[in-house]
């Protein structure tokens, strides 16, 4: 892979290595001094023959073209202390560019998202302290004049994203 | 990569900083742990033996790469929402959350009369018959414990005892980051 084409890499110009290493990163990275070279002998040992230099390569290149978004620890966000919940606003069609505006005018709200329902706006709020959500939550009503349907996590049974290629 | 283990949000300075200077990724060299062992004034040995301590304690979920979705083909992702029975919601929470195609899955609360749904489960796929198929796998494995709610209570939209909610648009997505 080439950094000149990076930005506009498809998944099927990816070869065999960029393909095994976005599938075995997902799932995790040993913790060593040297982790590449110990992906890059997993890989041999799938029958991807490579080498610790070329997988830092081709990581850098993934990360580059931004098909790996991120690559580092992922930490479960709750322990470090915030508060989160996800939120959702029934939002009348006509409005809808509107309220968009002033709910991503919260610097809270991290992810927001439009879906197919009733409930068309789907947010996730992350604060400091619980007590915050509940203030940022009057605070959207009060802007949208809509009333919000809160849904915090009450178990949390599984989170592992794998989008294997 | 499964359950949370976390069990407190307390925190040490050292792991704080930890935090602070791994939290925007890794650097991609030969030696990943060297550059954050200089940064926080402690051995690579310390480094590796914090990071596994973070990971034990289900701070770090794991050491890992993040792909973008729209990148790898998968166009399509669909919140699916269930209306289970409270006393089923443990044990079956748990059965979706281990269906391959699931990413997140969660307890949430309901809001009668507005809504029905107590768990949430996200799926992925490259298109829209993917995410309907695996909708359809995780409504065999609920079928009998779902609610079945009275037709008659007026509220024609909660006999619904399942939905999938597509997303068709990002409206913002921003990192969620430890303030210093």
């Amino acid at each position: 892979m080439r950094m000149d084409k990076a930005a506009t890499t498809e998944i099927s110009e990816l070869s065999n290595l960029d393909k095994g290493l976005i599938n075995l990163l997902q799932k995790g990275l040993p913790v060593c001094e040297r982790p590449f070279a110990e992906i890059a002998t997993t890989l041999n040992d799938m029958g991807i023959r490579t080498s610790e230099k070329e997988v830092i390569d081709h990581l850098q290149a993934l990360r580059m073209s931004k098909i790996l978004t991120r690559f580092g620890p992922m930490f479960d966000a709750a322990c470090l202390g915030g508060a989160f919940t996800l939120a959702a606003l029934s939002v009348p069609e006509e409005d809808f560019e509107k309220v968009t505006e002033q709910v991503n005018s919260f610097e809270q709200i991290a992810h927001n998202y439009r879906r197919d329902h009733t409930f068309n706006m789907w947010f996730v709020i992350g604060t400091e302290s619980q007590a915050e959500i509940d203030e940022v939550i009057l605070a959207i009503e009060a802007k949208t004049q809509l009333p919000v349907l809160n849904t915090p996590k009450l178990e949390e049974f599984y989170v592992g994203l794998y989008l294997p290629v | 990569m499964s359950v949370s283990t976390c069990q407190s949000s307390e925190l040490t300075p050292l792991e704080r900083q930890y935090i602070l200077a791994t939290q925007q990724g890794l650097p991609i060299v030969e030696r990943p742990y060297d550059a954050i062992a200089q940064k926080l004034g402690i051995s690579v040995e310390e480094v590796l033996k914090l990071t596994k301590n973070l990971q034990q304690r289900g701070i770090i979920r794991r050491i890992a790469a993040v792909p973008n979705h729209y990148k790898l083909g998968y166009k399509f992702n669909g919140m699916t929402v269930w209306d289970v029975e409270d006393e089923h919601i443990q044990a079956f929470g748990r059965k979706v959350g281990k269906l391959p195609f699931v990413s997140h899955c969660y307890e949430r609360p309901r809001h009668l009369p507005h809504w029905q749904y107590n768990l949430f489960a996200m799926v992925h796929g490259k298109n829209q018959e993917e995410i309907r198929k695996y909708r359809s796998q995780i409504k065999e494995l609920l079928d009998d414990v779902l609610v079945k709610r009275n037709h008659d209570s007026g509220q024609s939209s909660l006999s619904k005892s399942n939905d999938m909610l597509t997303s068709t648009q990002i409206l913002k997505k921003t990192g969620l980051r430890l303030k210093k």
